[in-house]
């Protein structure tokens, strides 16, 4: 194969582990610091997300260099396109570590709250979503893959749970309806980034297997040949 | 309009080597269909049999089935109205040097006791606009030889050349391998609008070129066809392990 073109594929692939690290700590700081309301934790997901943005403008120019100059086909096309996406994915984990910390500043100002809602429990399952599409793409598993779409609808229901307790809590005890509000948040940022997880293990399916399975997800992964008869 | 090409269990031998193993698939009428694969794969002795060039070289031979429409190519019928039917245009352009521009169209007509010069010359003006020539030589045909034109329009000319006997098929051995990018543009361009009357069949060793002009591709691999599909199915998600490892760049 084409030596320089196989070095920028494998430069691309380990700039998107960096930034899938970045994200992931991004996330696991603004949880704990949630659970320990801590400021210092908040502050490093604030600096954390300079790094996060310059590090996806670097992904995107290699991911364009190497369209550019190298015509990539089949396999190679649909990696590259795929690490754009799921670049652009983790920024946004980022971005949602980012509003997370926010609430969690605006809560450290406040009297501390007894909240009916479980965020440890769903930052623990939206970090695992994050971990397994991750290794998805470590590994080139659909499977793997697969498994993460299965997990969304557990933090979906989650979040809809979350909400609805919340509310019931800001009607019946009015005097902590600002933390309840910023938990009801905190809970919608973890959903988006179960979300973002989603569309990482999708765009993995879809360079393993070139199936484009958005918008299915209660549908069976298809097969090579079944994808190849499709056509 | 073109007429599709139809190619069944083709076999071809060089002496006692085989070149080309059970080769079946279907040129579509009006459609350009690429054929691709590593040095020696057999892509050029494909096109070579399907208007019986192949049998140009000594001890050469193939068994099979090429059928154009209703026409059987290997059935005993001459080659010479074979060729008529299934013209070509190979890697290095090859007008005759010493005949004009006109003359060169006019030869495959006048070769078989074509006389009408009013005719003659309306299909000359025909066949050099149908390859995007004709506002280029049309004030210096007659004077200007075939050889004096540049390299992107002497296989232009070859082209006007074989569409003067109103081929229903075009077979393009590698034609724009010896050409500049400009010229190169020019042809892929004139496929493009040719494939609305004929049928084109083009070798390339060049797989974006194949993405650009071709609705089909086969992929060709010591001498067996190991995948024909769409263009788009070929390069974006190949259904064979070999034809990905192909184009991909990591064999051949």
């Amino acid at each position: 194969m084409r030596s320089r073109f196989q070095q920028g594929l494998e430069e691309l692939r380990a700039r998107l582990l960096r930034m899938g690290g970045l994200a992931e700590q991004a996330v696991d700081r603004a949880c704990q610091a949630y659970i320990d309301r801590d400021l210092a934790r908040c502050h490093a997901v604030l600096e954390g997300e300079t790094l996060i943005n310059a590090t996806e403008r670097e992904i995107d120019e290699l991911a364009f260099d190497l369209l550019a100059m190298q015509q990539p086909m089949a396999v190679d096309l649909r990696f590259i396109l795929a690490v754009t996406k799921i670049n652009s994915d983790l920024e946004r984990v980022g971005d949602q570590a980012v509003n997370i910390a926010e609430r969690v500043m605006d809560l450290v100002e406040l009297p501390k709250a007894e909240l009916p809602v479980d965020i440890p429990r769903m930052a623990a399952a939206v970090a695992a979503m994050v971990r397994r599409s991750l290794e998805s793409f470590i590994e080139g598993k659909a499977e793997l893959a697969q498994a993460v779409l299965e997990m969304d609808n557990v933090v979906d229901r989650m979040k809809d749970e979350a909400f609805i307790t919340l509310v019931k809590a800001m009607n019946e005890h009015p005097e902590v309806t600002r933390q309840a509000l910023d938990a009801l948040l905190v809970a919608r940022n973890l959903e988006r980034v179960a979300d973002h997880a989603t569309n990482i293990a999708e765009d993995v399916i879809f360079w393993v297997r070139g199936a484009d399975v958005r918008h299915n997800v209660n549908q069976e992964l298809p097969s090579r040949q079944e994808i190849a008869d499709s056509h | 309009m073109g007429e599709g090409i139809k190619v069944e269990k083709l076999n071809a031998w060089f002496g006692k080597t085989q070149a080309l193993y059970d080769i079946t698939m279907e040129a579509s009428a009006n459609h350009a269909t690429a054929i691709i694969g590593p040095s020696g794969c057999g892509k050029s002795t494909f096109v070579r049999c399907l208007n019986r060039m192949h049998e140009t070289v000594p001890d050469a031979r193939a068994t099979g089935t090429v059928r154009i429409g209703d026409l059987s190519v290997y059935n005993g019928t001459a080659a010479v109205q074979i060729r008529r039917r299934i013209g070509m245009v190979f890697q290095k352009p090859n007008p005759f040097p010493t005949m004009s521009i006109y003359d060169n169209v006019a030869a495959g007509l006048k070769l078989n006791g074509f006389n009408d010069r009013k005719r003659l010359a309306e299909i000359v003006e025909r066949s050099l606009k149908l390859s995007a020539l004709w506002d280029e030589v049309k004030d210096q045909m007659h004077k200007k030889s075939g050889a004096s034109l540049s390299g992107g329009q002497q296989q232009r000319l070859c082209i006007a050349r074989a569409l003067a006997v109103e081929p229903e098929v075009l077979l393009m051995d590698e034609p724009c391998s010896a050409l500049d990018p400009i010229s190169t543009g020019k042809i892929e361009e004139l496929i493009f609008q040719l494939k609305e009357r004929f049928t084109i069949v083009i070798v390339t060793h060049n797989m974006q070129q194949a993405s650009r002009v071709a609705e089909f591709t086969g992929f060709f691999l010591l001498g067996k066809l190991i995948e024909f599909d769409k263009t788009e199915k070929i390069f974006t998600n190949p259904s064979d392990k070999r034809t990905e490892d192909y184009i991909t760049g990591r064999f051949g």
